[in-house]
């Protein structure tokens, strides 16, 4: 392999053939081929919803009421409009109490905790908490809320608020850890208090990053099922009260609906789908949009 | 202690020192807040665990101990074991992580040594939007999609092919149904390759330049740059990552509530009906009273208990790695 | 090697025809030719202009202060700086004949027969006997007995075989930094290479370690050809043949990119860039004036 000395050879640069470079060559198109097979799955998804979810919507379809499943219609196919409100309200009222919370409690881990044994601890029971599947968080509301005040669209929005919060606490703890410690420094030596240091200073400069994670949990939040089945036992019934009385949400809709051998409640469920699909993904890019619009301004 | 209100350059000769000051309460309230936030995470779990615990002493006193992991499930006989879903829970998450890891992982390298920055963009875009789709759309696609395929155009092929040869004869062989473990597996698989990707990412990004430069320096390819340089910083990492996925697929309920079927049984048979904890909570919660619904609600503490231990070990493990290989 | 008049960039001073009349000292093959290299960083310029040549089995010293573009011209000679997103070069660079940036050439077979040793050792986290075992095995040698033998000579070489031979199973992650840095030199003598390009190879280690370092690169120079980039003007002295000194073009406009541009001031020998130096940048440098 050693070339001699004062050889008047020209050294072969090129790549030697043989198995080296083509295994290289099928790894590289290994992994390709992975990410494309897993678009499969997203593409054919995306497609069969948005076709034949959109053969149901309608916007009678959006305001309408719903029927139960196993309801064989005479003339009126039923809507998702009670739904389309309990999703709505349900989730944004779990959004209400979560998204405060989280931010306070990240806040807690990262500015007022600091190395304490304590801090760390909640920090990686938060991450363990967000592995807690959303089918216990509502049995945990069911047993300690709904068997005493009955079911209700509060109940579900406890169950969603239990599921978003660890998800927001490590999403604006993340966010916290990259504000530059030198603008705390700063804002310190003016004399704030520590509380005034974080709410003014600190929020400020992460708040793009915290409001996007916090939308992506509110979309993981108004997909979610389980957890309403529990609490706010699914009717048919528009229900615009929040505080007393069962509820709907889209998300129940399509379980129902889904498995329903009946006329009609398979394509109620792919509307239902449609719409729940859309919501999540705007709220999707509306975090995407602030994420990438505000680093901007922070750089 | 007052607070330093006072005009003037009157330093006082009072027993107070002039820069003392008295934490306004604006701002320990809001310590306060912060601190019981966080301390929030830590309560509702502990709630957890009391208030089903509670709710289901009804069906622990009933069966007992020997009871409670017996196979059979049945209403009728006033008799609850939860076995039979331990084992479908357990087998569709294996499933479905031997299905994911592969691509998860791959695609992870993909992004991080493959596809370089702004251009990986899209790609991250791609398994953002599959991570968004609800659960419950997965199982309603499934359902009405993708078993009526796998039943009528692949299960029943594979089943012939297969019938009779040991070992997969058993797994995949005939009686076939769509709703099955291995549907529901795959499709809990498809729900969890992003948040394994996500995390191997990360984990891969804290091998340090220089190693891989040192493989590269060598004259080695960038496949054999991963084997020598990445890989072994990372296995670590990504063994923790896997099991996150883990925990996820174990907890994902509607999609395999629709998907697994509803027949409680132990069988090595994969392409047979089965049922999980999350599965059987969701059908038969809506109807049931007393015991059954103490058993359902203990059913979903012992979920709660197995999902917990696997998040456990499994953020302990990424932790470790990370922390490793950053001080190294 | 003639070096164009340009006010900007101050005349280059070669001197090897001189010298290389010596009748003691045969000329010796030219192992890189480089020519004109410009190396540019997205819009930012590293270095500019550098033409040198080096000779085979010396040991070549590039010298200058910090950030003059002396570790992106080492970079070049093994096409490292291709890792680098937004890394462009332009002029020309011959190794042995061939040209080191034609579009045919693998980067990797470039790296097989142009080794590098960085400025940190970064021993792989495997066995001792691993690490140096890694690049044969890359290259198809599978065979236990071929491969005990190369990792045998390949640590003798660097002067490490006493010191871990009885512990080759052992993580390469447990070695001191002087050890560590023999793990990495004998990883690349491993594959046999032609050229061994070295980055500041000693600057983390205390001066004993150092000092096994510049004796292992007196003992190999017979088989190799070395380029070291260094900080350390007696360690240039003490090993070099020849040395080169870099500096930063003074730009006229403050606050342009180019303000940190690399130059190549002066390329001779070690004596004479030591002794008596043509340019006076080369003069405050090495007497210590300056960097």
């Amino acid at each position: 392999m050693a070339v001699p000395s004062a050889s008047p050879q020209v050294p072969d640069l090129r790549e030697p053939p043989g198995w080296r470079r083509t295994k290289n060559q099928l790894m590289t198109i290994l992994m390709w081929a992975a990410f494309v097979i897993t678009l499969v799955p997203l593409v054919l998804v995306l497609y069969t919803v948005i076709q034949k979810g959109s053969a149901a919507i309608s916007w009678q379809f959006l305001t309408s009421h719903t029927i139960p499943p196993n309801v064989m219609p005479l003339s009126f196919p039923g809507g998702m409009g009670p739904a389309v409100l309990g999703t709505l309200e349900i989730t944004g009222f779990a959004a209400l109490i979560a998204i405060p919370l989280g931010i306070l409690g990240a806040v807690y881990i990262n500015e007022y905790g600091g190395k304490s044994v304590l801090a760390n601890f909640t920090s990686f029971m938060a991450d363990v908490m967000t592995g807690v599947p959303s089918i216990v968080m509502g049995l945990f509301i069911y047993t300690i809320w709904v068997l005493h005040f009955g079911y209700s669209g509060l109940a579900g929005s406890f169950a969603l608020a239990c599921l978003m919060l660890p998800i927001i606490i490590k999403s604006t703890q993340e966010m916290l850890k990259l504000v530059p410690d030198s603008l705390r420094q700063g804002s310190y030596a003016l004399g704030a208090t520590k509380s005034r240091v974080t709410l003014t200073v600190v929020l400020p400069a992460a708040v793009s990053g915290i409001v996007s994670g916090a939308l992506l949990a509110v979309a993981r939040a108004a997909g979610e099922t389980a957890p309403i089945l529990f609490t706010i036992f699914t009717v048919e019934a528009t229900n615009t009260n929040l505080f007393s009385g069962a509820n709907t949400t889209l998300s129940a809709q399509i379980f129902v609906n889904a498995t329903s051998s009946y006329t009609g409640a398979e394509q109620r469920a792919w509307g239902a789908a449609l719409t729940l699909i859309a919501i999540a993904f705007l709220l999707m890019i509306i975090a995407r949009t602030v994420t990438a619009r505000f680093t901007r301004y922070t750089r | 202690m007052s607070t330093v209100a006072q005009a003037g350059p009157a330093k006082s000769a009072g027993p107070a020192h002039p820069l003392a000051q008295r934490r306004p309460l604006g701002d320990r309230g809001f310590a306060i807040l912060a601190i019981a936030s966080g301390l929030l995470v830590l309560v509702i779990l502990v709630l957890i665990v009391v208030s089903t615990a509670q709710q289901s002493t009804g069906w622990f006193s009933q069966e007992g101990l020997s009871g409670i992991f017996s196979v059979d499930w049945d209403p009728a006989a006033n008799h609850y074991g939860a076995m039979a879903f331990l084992y479908g829970t357990a087998i569709t998450s294996v499933i479905a992580i031997v299905v994911a890891v592969p691509f998860s992982v791959a695609i992870a390298l993909l992004l991080t040594e493959v596809v370089p920055g702004r251009a990986a963009r899209p790609i991250v875009y791609v398994i953002d939007l599959l991570a968004v789709v609800p659960s419950v759309v997965w199982g309603l696609w499934g359902f009405v999609v993708l078993v009526p395929w796998l039943q009528n155009h692949i299960y029943p092929h594979v089943g012939n092919v297969l019938n009779g040869v040991p070992v997969l004869g058993n797994l995949f062989g005939p009686p076939v149904s769509g709703q099955s473990f291995f549907t529901a597996g795959v499709v809990l698989a498809i729900m969890i390759v992003p948040i394994i990707t996500s995390l191997s990412r990360e984990v891969i990004a804290t091998v340090p330049a220089i190693d891989k430069e040192g493989a590269y320096a060598l004259g080695a390819t960038r496949w054999e740059m991963i084997r020598g340089a990445v890989w072994p910083h990372s296995q670590g990492g990504i063994v923790g990552a896997v099991m996150v996925g883990l925990g996820r697929a174990m907890g994902e309920t509607i999609a395999a509530a629709i998907l697994i079927g509803s027949s409680p049984q132990i069988t090595s048979h994969l392409l047979a009906t089965g049922y999980s904890f999350p599965s059987v909570i969701a059908n038969q919660f809506g109807e049931a009273v007393g015991v059954q619904r103490a058993a359902l609600i203990g059913l979903g503490l012992l979920l709660f208990v197995l999902t917990i231990i696997v998040n456990l070990i499994a953020r302990g493990v990424v932790l470790r790695s990370t922390r490793r290989m950053r001080g190294a | 090697m003639e070096q164009p008049e340009n006010e900007v960039i101050p005349q280059l001073h070669v001197r090897e025809t001189a010298q290389d009349a010596v009748p003691e000292r045969p000329a010796r093959a030219s192992v890189f030719d480089v020519e004109k290299v410009s190396v540019y960083y997205g819009d930012f310029r590293a270095v500019t202009d550098v033409s040198l040549r080096i000779h085979e089995h010396e040991i070549t010293a590039f010298i200058g202060p910090s950030g003059c573009g002396k570790t992106t011209v080492l970079r070049t000679l093994n096409r490292m700086n291709d890792l680098i997103p937004g890394a462009r070069m332009e002029g020309d660079i011959r190794y042995r004949g061939a040209g080191l940036y034609d579009a045919a050439v693998s980067p990797t077979a470039v790296r097989r027969r142009i080794g590098m040793v960085f400025q940190k050792a970064n021993p792989f986290p495997k066995s001792i006997y691993d690490n140096v075992a890694y690049g044969p095995r890359i290259n198809g040698i599978r065979g236990k007995g071929q491969l005990d033998e190369i990792v045998e000579r390949s640590l003798r070489q660097a002067a490490l075989w006493d010191e871990v031979k009885d512990r080759l199973g052992k993580s390469g992650l447990g070695l001191s930094g002087g050890q560590a840095q023999r793990l990495c030199i004998a990883r690349t003598l491993a594959v046999e290479p032609d050229v061994v390009l070295m980055d500041e190879p000693c600057s983390a280690l205390d001066p004993i370690a150092t000092g096994r370092i510049e004796d292992l690169m007196q003992e190999i120079k017979s088989k190799y050809t070395i380029v070291i980039v260094t900080h350390n003007m007696q360690q240039a002295t003490r090993v070099s043949d020849r040395t080169a000194f870099f500096s930063v073009l003074r730009n006229e406009k403050p606050g342009a990119s180019d303000t940190r541009t690399g130059i190549l001031v002066e390329y001779d020998r070690t004596a004479s860039i030591f002794e008596s130096p043509r340019d006076e940048r080369t003069q405050a440098y090495v007497t210590g004036r300056i960097g």
